[in-house]
């Protein structure tokens, strides 16, 4: 399993996510309250949206422009207009920096 | 699905449906799905303004559904005098005006933290308004997309030219019901519109479908009962207020585009802010402050006056009432009737960004 050193663990504030690109892809990697990391794609199943100004509530991120909802640990969707789920990946953290499993 | 209110159109060149010229225009053009001019805010600000809470709507929804059980009751106690009028004006500006503005906050999942509140009071309101609450989702959802980008936004309420014959005929509330119970019917009947099936995913075809199937047998149910009753107070109460109570609607919600510029990927030049009394804005869900809900729809309508003060710097000066609004909207929808190139341009501030406009 080849994991991928994303960001810094304390890059991204708790309850709060941001949005980077790797290799021409743009990711979303999502700090929780409760301090669990999470990644997916940063994209918006719907429209090709940003993800990144989005909304974070607890596992639920809500897209900024149609307000459509995923949760990030499996990344299905959890309200219109989203149908199609959001690709996510495994995220372990080591040393203070955020390791995701891309090509899983 | 035949367009019932065709022979009171103004004969135009300007082609807005969603499978004509114009979309392929739209397209070629890089206006549709397009990247949209928003002002920067600080992500900790913008994150505060975002911050979802029941306790708003919970209190503004109670009041709204208290008042229209009160002045429901209450018109019916007076059914047969002439004091059931002015009860019933107000119960139908209650229905017909302001389920709309809780038909869109609650579309967009915003107004309540717990989503099923959402979800609840979007169906009510949905049908107090005659509206699929799956097609208006879908068509609401193209309207952030591509607002006010024709050929691809489905919710351009004033074309060019205004087709006024229908504007005053919707506002006396003679055109709401045909039309909207005859698109219903049509759903009912397992059929969209060649646009309505553009922008809704054919995988939510079945749940449209069976919404208007709902609606029209509580419809069909209502006309039973005036039938029964042999009155009409049954539809005074459920079906009617859509018609005439929906003026209010349209004196407060028509201003959000009229008169401004098509085609544009700034909603601070195709969308207009306007200041509003505290009732008025109750019964609005504040929607008068619409650069900003289309800049971030992510906004609560219980946080737009705060986002307001926040954005200002960057956007038009906001209209200072509804008078002054319609002030400037009704010279340029007369002169649109026949200059249908013409358009309001909105003025930025020296402070705004400027390199934004197209």
């Amino acid at each position: 399993m080849v994991w991928t050193d994303l960001c810094a663990s304390d890059d991204i504030e708790a309850d709060d996510l941001i949005t980077l690109e790797y290799e021409g892809n743009l990711y979303a990697v999502y700090h929780t309250d409760a301090g669990e990391y999470f990644c997916s794609d940063g994209l918006c199943t719907h429209e090709q949206v940003d993800l990144g100004d989005g909304l974070l509530m607890d596992h639920i991120i809500e897209c900024p422009k149609h307000n459509g909802r995923f949760d990030i640990r499996d990344g299905s969707p959890k309200g219109s207009p989203v149908c199609v789920a959001l690709r996510t990946y495994p995220v372990r953290v080591e040393n203070g920096r955020v390791l995701v499993n891309l090509a899983s | 699905m035949i367009d019932i209110l065709a022979p009171l159109r103004f004969p135009s060149n300007r082609d807005y449906s969603l499978h004509g010229t114009a979309r392929e225009t739209a397209i070629e053009a890089g206006l549709a799905s397009a990247d949209w001019y928003r002002t920067p805010v600080d992500r900790k600000v913008m994150k505060e303004l975002m911050k979802r809470s029941d306790g708003p709507a919970l209190r503004d929804t109670a009041i709204w559904i208290a008042l229209l059980l009160l002045t429901g009751a209450l018109g019916v106690a007076l059914w047969g005098s002439w004091w059931a009028v002015p009860v019933f004006a107000i119960y139908g500006v209650l229905y017909g005006s302001a389920a709309d503005s809780r038909w869109h906050e609650m579309g967009h999942g915003t107004a309540f933290k717990t989503r099923w509140m959402n979800d609840v009071v979007y169906e009510f309101a949905s049908f107090l308004m005659m509206r699929n609450s799956v097609v208006w989702r879908w068509s609401h959802s193209r309207h952030h997309t591509d607002t006010i980008i024709v050929g691809r936004d489905p919710e351009i309420s004033l074309m060019r030219p205004p087709q006024l014959i229908l504007l005053v005929l919707k506002t006396v509330g003679i055109t709401a019901i045909p039309s909207e119970l005859a698109k219903l019917i049509s759903h009912a009947r397992g059929k969209l519109s060649e646009d309505e099936a553009d922008y809704v995913p054919q995988t939510e075809w079945h749940r449209a479908f069976l919404v208007a199937r709902i609606h029209v047998a509580i419809y069909a149910a209502v006309v039973l009962a005036c039938l029964f009753t042999w009155s009409l107070l049954p539809a005074m109460l459920i079906g009617l207020p859509r018609a005439y109570g929906v003026w209010f609607l349209i004196v407060v919600g028509l201003p959000q585009h009229a008169g401004l510029a098509e085609d544009v990927l700034d909603h601070r030049l195709n969308a207009r802010t306007v200041l509003m009394s505290a009732p008025v804005r109750f019964i609005y869900s504040n929607m008068n402050y619409h650069v900003e809900h289309h800049m971030f729809p992510m906004v609560p309508y219980h946080a737009l006056p705060r986002l307001h003060e926040v954005v200002r710097h960057d956007c038009p000066a906001p209209c200072p009432s509804l008078f002054a609004a319609w002030w400037e909207i009704m010279p340029a929808l007369l002169r649109q009737l026949r200059d249908p190139d013409y358009f309001i341009v909105k003025s930025l501030p020296p402070s705004a960004n400027h390199q934004a406009q197209p």
